[in-house]
């Protein structure tokens, strides 16, 4: 795998991942289509998630919980807003609580991955698009609380500014 | 960062305050949400009054701030819109890049 671009664009709120798979498309796809794979990337190893919930289909909510080291359980969503197998994918993805009832005090992130075959290679684009600074903050803010250290390239983030 | 542009001084201060790991380490847990001066000792094996001292040498270095809150002080950043963006960005960023790693791991498998 080779991390091909990330681009942060401060002003839209918007994160863009580039990389590049040696495996063809289908395969790409089958990690966000089967739950079962899905699960063992989607959180950090030490917040592993579980998918009760899980259907790539256009107004399709996948529902799953994030399970921390002492049994803390973390809920979210996702709502499938569109779909073109299997090379692009739309959806919401949101926070829950406890009991998969969605936390509206958190606006979802809207996320759009899109799958290329390129020289035999996928090459895939994960867009992550945030509503405002105060949602950006909450989320990296729970993510610190789900074992998502922050990275040190952050204090890089800071003195070059 | 900050409104006006930084004497020598400042910049020998700022680059002081950062050369330790620990007062690292609270400018990027305070850079998200302001935190307790206790909250922020719990994460280190060091008394209450050395955490505090870490934080008068980032409030000096203009870092952050502290602000009065019941018997509390919050340790706020004082990093500007565009650098929190930023920073919070290359959190996101690091997520997505641990997550890349691990599709690949699975892809790995396949014979």
């Amino acid at each position: 795998m080779t991390i091909l671009s990330v681009d942060k664009d401060t002003e839209a709120l918007t994160l863009t991942f580039v990389a590049e798979y040696a495996a063809d498309v289908d395969r790409v796809w089958q990690v966000w289509e089967d739950p079962r794979q899905l699960e063992r990337w989607w959180g950090p190893p030490t917040w592993p998630a579980t998918f009760t919930t899980h259907e790539l289909s256009v107004g399709s909510r996948s529902s799953y919980y994030m399970t921390g080291p002492d049994g803390t359980k973390a809920g979210g969503w996702w709502l499938i807003t569109a779909v073109d197998a299997p090379t692009r994918l739309e959806f919401d993805d949101g926070f829950a609580d406890d009991d998969g009832t969605p936390d509206d005090s958190i606006e979802p992130v809207h996320a759009i991955v899109s799958l290329e075959s390129v020289d035999g290679k996928t090459r895939m684009t994960t867009l992550s698009q945030f509503v405002s600074l105060e949602q950006l903050e909450k989320l990296v803010e729970m993510g610190m609380q789900e074992g998502m250290t922050l990275a040190m390239g952050q204090i890089d983030a800071i003195l070059a500014a | 960062m900050v409104v006006h542009e930084l004497t020598e001084s400042e910049i020998d201060r700022i680059f002081q305050a950062l050369a330790d790991a620990t007062r690292r380490d609270i400018v990027s847990r305070v850079l998200v949400v302001g935190q307790s001066v206790t909250a922020l000792s719990e994460h280190y094996d060091m008394s209450f009054a050395a955490v505090q001292k870490h934080v008068t040498v980032l409030e000096r270095a203009l870092l952050v701030t502290k602000e009065r809150r019941g018997r509390e002080q919050l340790v706020h950043s004082r990093i500007d819109t565009i650098s929190r963006a930023q920073a919070l960005l290359t959190a996101f960023e690091q997520i997505w890049a641990q997550r890349a790693r691990r599709i690949d791991d699975i892809l790995a498998e396949d014979p």
